[in-house]
């Protein structure tokens, strides 16, 4: 008796069978790459701490208010747009005189390019960008002022990185990063309890 | 004349005996790298800013949400949502704690918290968000956003 072949499996419905398959984890899958502005939140204080007494020269103010229109230095109207501009005036000023500095121990700031203003602020390392919100100011505009205020930061390390190493802040080594983030331009954005 | 007729060929099938292996690649392709959606949006979808000073969140199992929008019917206010219900802002310290329970010891001091929120929420809201934060420790956080600029928020 001759031996019957088995008969293979018809498997032409094999792709027909992958390809519902993948029709499926194409819909359902969401490649969305979480992106935002990093920040982190002040710790919470002793209330009966006094807090230190900072020159006004130093501070950069910046309100905003329930109409989401800002205000600079308590006097000037600004727009978002021009708003990083300032900034960057602000704490690339460098305006301290070595005898001014000698007590926090800090040298004049050689790198800054700013107008050296003795109006404004001393030192990157001491100047200080305050930012002031009302409970009706809308998220959107929040996050605009944040971003520029950040982005100001962000475009004098780009500047200072260029200069001294010849490339941009982010090509440069975790090291040289932390020496800019620390010494040369420290970001010092602080957030004062929004208005009723 | 007949001579050329004969003479035409057949035109050879394409062979499909791989295609079951590259629909099977892209298959996997996709099974790996699909994330189906944890948590149901109770709220609105919130429409995030645009932001330009944006850093990617490294670590998503160390990252835990809360979605601030509108509600679905409309109803005035803002809405917050921990995992999958809305929520008072006196529960985000619960929610935080609940966080840190499913994480080591080690990994809780890197716990960032994302606050993704709509662009129309009012700043308080996040404010008191940030201030329950502020209560139990919980220092870092992320403001969602999209990749952008930032100046086209405001018109």
């Amino acid at each position: 008796m001759a031996r019957r072949n088995t008969p293979e499996i018809n498997a032409g419905s094999m792709a027909d069978i992958a390809f519902l398959l993948l029709i499926f984890f194409l819909v359902t899958t969401t490649m969305d790459v979480d992106t935002g502005i990093s920040r982190k939140l002040p710790e919470k204080q002793d209330p009966n701490i006094v807090p230190p007494v900072l020159k006004e020269k130093n501070v950069f103010e910046v309100n905003v208010n329930r109409n989401d229109e800002i205000l600079v230095e308590g006097d000037t109207y600004m727009k978002v747009s021009e708003l990083r501009a300032a900034a960057i005036k602000f704490i690339d000023n460098g305006g301290g005189t070595a005898a001014d500095l000698q007590k926090a121990d800090l040298s004049p700031c050689t790198w800054c390019g700013g107008d050296k203003d003795p109006a404004s602020s001393d030192h990157p390392k001491k100047a200080i960008i305050s930012l002031q919100s009302d409970r009706g100011t809308s998220y959107a505009m929040y996050i605009s002022v944040q971003n520029e205020l950040v982005g100001a930061y962000t475009d004098l390390r780009n500047i200072y990185a260029n200069k001294k190493f010849g490339k941009g802040f982010k090509d440069l080594s975790v090291a040289e990063q932390k020496i800019i983030k620390k010494d040369i331009y420290p970001q010092i954005i602080s957030e004062a309890e929004p208005t009723k | 004349m007949s001579k050329f007729q004969k003479k035409k060929k057949e035109m050879p099938a394409v062979n499909t005996a791989s295609l079951p292996d590259i629909v099977f690649m892209l298959l996997f392709f996709f099974m790996v790298t699909t994330v189906m959606r944890e948590t149901d949006l109770k709220i609105k979808k919130p429409s995030l800013p645009k932001a330009d000073q944006v850093k990617k969140l490294e670590k998503k199992s160390l990252v835990s949400y809360i979605y601030v929008g509108k509600s679905k019917d409309d109803t005035p206010g803002d809405k917050i949502q921990l995992n999958d219900r809305i929520s008072n802002v006196e529960d985000v310290q619960n929610f935080i704690f609940s966080e840190r329970r499913k994480r080591s010891e080690e990994e809780i001091p890197l716990l960032t918290t994302s606050i993704k929120a709509d662009i129309k929420v009012n700043v308080g809201t996040i404010t008191d968000i940030k201030q329950q934060l502020r209560n139990v420790n919980a220092l870092k956080i992320n403001y969602s956003t999209l990749k952008g600029s930032a100046l086209d928020n405001v018109k």
